[in-house]
């Protein structure tokens, strides 16, 4: 096992009160496969993904759980992780990309400059060496003309092109796994496609896990090896990605399935589901989801929030649906 | 803004005032300086019955007094807030006072005591005072050269030196806006013209062309027109920085979904401008505006200290500086350096509170 | 009749060089020779991805800009007029701002922060003098319960409301004045999943108790799908295709359109997608390709394809007009979606 998250919490302290924006969460992440973190605004899956990459603002921070990551061979807790140590394990063995490009390189230093940083940090090379290293990165990720491109600030790449770039700095140094925050999304859908089957090729080629992070159902499909359904801070279902799309069980998940338009299957009406994702600063009070549920079970629901069962094999929910009433916790 | 606020109802009919009004709170030192501010504008508007003394009362005995303290204990003994008196002689060698204190002579100090005449804005006439001694004297912060009461004078003095400021900035206020409205709204050769007239105003060195035009100012005229004179002159340069905010604000906003929204529902231009865009830069005006007054402040001062501004016998802060021009007066008597600290703490609150609404004036930042 | 017909219309920005003489180097031809119709109570959609004028397009029929070249014909109470020629005020008179109105992509944007939600909504029946005073409040009362509000909303201000609510404020607004035509500019794209389904459907019924007629801009083929009669397909400024949801979909004929279909990831796992794989980038509107913009991408592209840009022609018959701009149409398999 790569990554396993256990019972993980991180919570943002403001003056506004306190954001349980991660509230006790656990899924793992097998070496060379794909993780799929599906859900909306306010669910978490950001949060978690910076979590297990130590980068949280100053106001937040996780308060329990572990991180337990397979360091070549050895397991560490990176929640526990001190920040030096946590240096030599980010963008070495767990890198990221974003949504937006753009955030990610600064508009000051020319693309090689900053892929090279990493590898020199991380591998001790020369400059030269590590560049020859950034060419052929800049050649895998399909960016033309690499020798002339190492050279260019990231300004000068158009959309689809920054987004490869990011890409080639997150596995310059050939990381176990690599965090993926919506990298499509502000994507035109051909760019998309062609990002999507890079990473893909990545991870053959490399052995890498990917952790991909996005709202949208059909990245997961095509993406996802084992998915995760969020909401409010909490996994609401835990499956296969075949499992999950063919045999949902949690409400949420059922709901959002049938909600979504789909090319290729028109229906008269999308099935809705009713009311707003709820303010994370104003949780409900017992199952996150229940004000908006169609399955409500009163003075049940509403009041204890309900245990994880497993129904089949690595198939796990949330729900009172499926048992659970005496375990739930208030 | 407190969770339990965030979370009433009270968030969601919060207008954008209450909401600046929320984040203004949490700047502790735009409230301080907003308080401090308070303060000395009450002074400057009560100044009749704030100041213990007649500013142009002389005390032919007591020129150049040093600052009495304030006292609590007499030998030992608790005694309340009382000053000593002093006994003066004259130092044959340099012809000068002398002071010492004389612990003979205590003169308590009492609040609301009857003293010198006056009538409240002109108007109301009255003798009591805040602050002062029954009999004796209290010069909490020297005398002058004719033996007038410092304090009492730089209270007076506020009242102008305040004041210049406030309508200084209206007068930039108005202007700011008007012009730099239409550079913004217009745009093109329009807005270009504007904003090269702007440079080159603000690119003339202001003290010189500010002693230029009261240079300018005839001898002969009231020290009220001439006090108008010079905040006309403040606010000819004044109200570029403001313009520019203006034009930036319309430029941008221009641009937002919801102005368009209203264009396209069918509302006039003027419309658009006053109902849609306005409010949205109100309150960077007003930060601005805040922003502004210390300039305007420092104006007076500096012109008054020169002798270019206002003069004796209008009282102004710069005014009772230029007592304090020649170094004699530094060296034996620095209390009269006193106006400075006044100007100092209404400068910088000032620019704390403009600090804290320039900060505040944005609630949807976070929105 | 046609409720709403666009002729030739084209937007050329004028590329400036900076410098002390200000030279006009090139266009950017944001929409080029841009034609197409709506019939009343239909939904036509409009899809492409950056660059490809959809947006500049809907700003030129709500006369936001106006346009270099080409007309724009709206039908009103039978008397047609082309509003290109018209200026601001006449619109206004000409009752145009009333008929034509939009629901913007962002709904953080494009509400006033300033404002109630009630003086938002009345603000067009403020301006157009539809109605005075306690009148007003019961206006905008009944337009939030068709959009699902609760009335006593009107008191609150915008950012006390989540995304989906200011969208609903948003059409509220835009429905107040009772338009024929709505051009809705990605108006789902900006909000939760769970909440675009609830947007779409209240499009639809409110299409349905307000006989609305729809643009629909949209970077999102399956929401294009559901709500669409009609599907105008633009890439770098033109229409390279033009057809009912249906044929559209289900058997394309223009390459990108294939590709298009084909990129969108499907919500099924074992629908693994067929490589129509787009090599290459969006194209940079100021320096498109030569001959036809796609066929540098194209997987079907021969020489003339690189001399000549394609005309469109309707490869369907009279009634339902399939128009598609590619040299190699009519010999070309392309695959769809099953509908």
């Amino acid at each position: 096992m790569l990554l396993s998250v256990k019972d993980l919490r991180t919570y943002f302290f403001t003056d506004e009160g306190t954001v349980k924006a991660v509230d006790g969460v656990d899924f793992e992440i097998e070496k060379g496969t794909t993780l799929g973190v599906v859900g909306e605004s306010g669910c978490g899956k950001s949060v978690t993904a910076r979590s297990i990459m130590r980068l949280l603002p100053k106001t937040g921070r996780i308060v329990s759980g572990e991180i337990l990551f397979n360091l070549n061979g050895q397991t560490v807790d990176i929640a526990k992780l001190p920040k030096e140590e946590m240096r030599k394990i980010r963008g070495r063995h767990i890198a990221m990309i974003f949504q937006e490009p753009m955030a990610a390189f600064s508009p000051v230093h020319t693309v090689g400059d900053q892929i090279t940083e990493a590898m020199m940090f991380h591998f001790g090379i020369s400059k030269e060496e590590a560049m020859q290293k950034a060419i052929e990165t800049l050649r895998r990720v399909g960016i033309p003309k690499p020798e002339q491109m190492i050279n260019a600030y990231p300004f000068e790449y158009s959309g689809g092109m920054r987004q490869r770039a990011m890409i080639a700095m997150a596995i310059s140094c050939n990381p176990d796994l690599l965090i993926a925050d919506e990298p499509t999304t502000a994507l035109d859908v051909t760019i998309q496609a062609q990002v999507l089957e890079l990473l893909r090729e990545l991870q053959r080629d490399y052995n890498m896990a990917i952790m991909m992070i996005t709202h949208n159902m059909g990245v997961i499909a095509e993406m996802a090896d084992h998915v995760v359904v969020m909401y409010l801070g909490k996994i609401l279902e835990s499956a296969p990605v075949e499992e999950l799309f063919y045999n949902p069980k949690h409400p949420y998940t059922m709901l959002l399935l049938r909600s979504i338009p789909v090319v290729g299957k028109r229906v008269e009406r999308l099935e809705v589901i009713k009311g707003d994702v709820p303010d994370p600063r104003n949780m409900p009070k017992g199952c996150r989801f229940h004000p908006r549920c169609p399955y409500l079970m009163r003075d049940l629901c509403d009041q204890k929030e309900p245990p994880t069962v497993e129904v089949s094999k690595d198939h796990k929910v949330s729900c009172f649906l499926y048992g659970g009433e005496r375990d739930g916790a208030s | 803004m407190k969770r339990k606020e965030f979370q009433e109802e009270k968030f969601y009919y919060a207008s954008q005032w209450q909401l600046i009004w929320w984040r203004f709170r949490k700047h502790k030192l735009a409230v301080f300086g907003g308080i401090v501010l308070l303060v000395i504008y009450t002074l400057a508007i009560f100044c009749e019955f704030f100041a213990p003394y007649d500013p142009t009362k002389y005390n032919s005995r007591f020129p150049y007094a040093p600052p009495q303290r304030i006292r609590f204990f007499h030998e030992g003994k608790f005694m309340g807030p009382f000053v000593y008196g002093y006994t003066s002689t004259v130092d044959l060698k340099t012809m000068r006072r002398v002071y010492k204190i004389d612990k003979s002579q205590i003169f308590k100090i009492k609040f609301f005591v009857k003293g010198d005449e006056y009538k409240l804005w002109g108007i109301w006439p009255s003798n009591i005072h805040f602050m002062g001694v029954e009999s004796g004297y209290m010069f909490l912060l020297g005398t002058d050269r004719l033996g007038r009461d410092l304090l009492s004078r730089i209270i007076y003095g506020a009242r102008i030196s305040t004041s210049v400021g406030l309508v200084g900035v209206f007068l930039s206020f108005i202007l700011g806006i008007i012009i730099g409205g239409i550079s913004g709204y217009f745009g093109g050769a329009v807005d270009n013209f504007i904003q090269r007239t702007i440079e080159i105003i603000r690119s003339i060195p202001t003290i010189p062309l500010w002693m230029a035009l009261s240079a300018a100012l005839p001898l002969n005229w009231s020290p009220l027109k001439v006090y108008f004179a010079i905040t006309v002159i403040l606010s000819l340069t004044g109200w570029t920085g403001l313009a520019r905010v203006v034009r930036s604000k319309f430029l941008s906003l221009r641009e937002e979904d919801f102005v368009m929204a209203a264009r396209f529902a069918g509302a006039s231009e003027m419309r658009i401008i006053f109902r849609h865009m306005l409010p949205s830069f109100m309150s960077h005006i007003i930060a601005s505006i805040t922003l502004s007054i210390p300039g305007m402040i420092l104006g007076e001062t500096s012109l008054s200290f020169l002798g270019l501004g206002l003069r004796p016998p209008v009282i102004s802060w710069g005014v009772l500086l230029q007592d304090a021009q020649n170094l004699t007066a530094v060296a034996l008597y620095p209390w009269l350096l006193t106006p400075v600290v006044f100007v100092i703490v209404t400068v910088l609150c000032f620019n704390f509170l403009g600090d804290g609404l320039r900060d505040a004036a944005d609630p949807y930042a976070n929105l | 009749m046609a409720l709403l017909e666009v002729r030739n219309l084209k937007k050329y920005f004028p590329i400036i060089k900076r410098g002390f003489t200000r030279k006009i180097v090139g266009y950017l031809k944001a929409v080029d020779d841009v034609s197409f119709h709506i019939e009343e109570g239909e939904t036509l959609g409009l899809v492409g991805e950056s660059g490809c004028g959809k947006t500049t397009t809907a700003k030129l029929i709500m006369r936001g800009i106006d346009p270099t070249d080409g007309q724009i014909l709206l039908t009103l109470n039978n008397q047609t007029i082309d509003i290109t020629k018209l200026k601001e005020k006449e619109l206004r008179r000409t009752g145009v701002r009333r008929a034509i109105q939009m629901i913007f992509q962002d709904p953080y944007s494009s509400l006033n922060p300033r404002m109630t939600v009630r003086d938002i909504i009345a603000e067009p029946l403020i301006v157009n003098n539809v109605a005075k005073g306690k009148e007003i409040d019961d206006i905008v009362a009944d337009l939030l319960k068709a959009v699902g509000l609760r009335p006593e909303y009107m008191q609150r201000y915008p950012h006390a409301f989540s995304g989906g609510q200011r969208q609903r404020i948003a059409i509220a607004r835009a429905i107040a004045l009772k338009p024929k035509l709505v051009i809705c500019d990605e108006p789902t794209s900006a909000l939760d999943v769970s909440v675009q389904a609830q947007i779409i459907n209240l499009l639809k019924d409110l299409q349905k108790d307000f006989q609305l007629t729809y643009l629909f801009i949209s970077h999102d083929l399956g929401v294009i799908e559901h709500i669409c009669d009609r599907v105008a397909v633009m890439y770098v400024g033109k229409i390279v295709e033009l057809a009912s949801t249906e044929e559209l979909f289900s058997s394309p004929k223009h390459p990108y359109t294939e590709a298009l279909l084909s990129a969108v990831p499907k919500p099924d796992p074992k629908r693994k997608r067929k490589k129509v794989q787009l090599t290459g980038e969006v194209p940079d509107p100021s320096n498109p390709p030569q001959g036809c913009h796609f066929h540098p991408r194209c997987p079907y592209a021969k020489d003339v394809c690189k001399k000549s840009y394609p005309p469109l022609v309707n490869l369907g018959n009279q009634n339902h007009p399939h128009l598609v701009a590619c040299h190699r149409a009519h010999e070309l398999e392309l695959e769809g979606v099953n509908v």
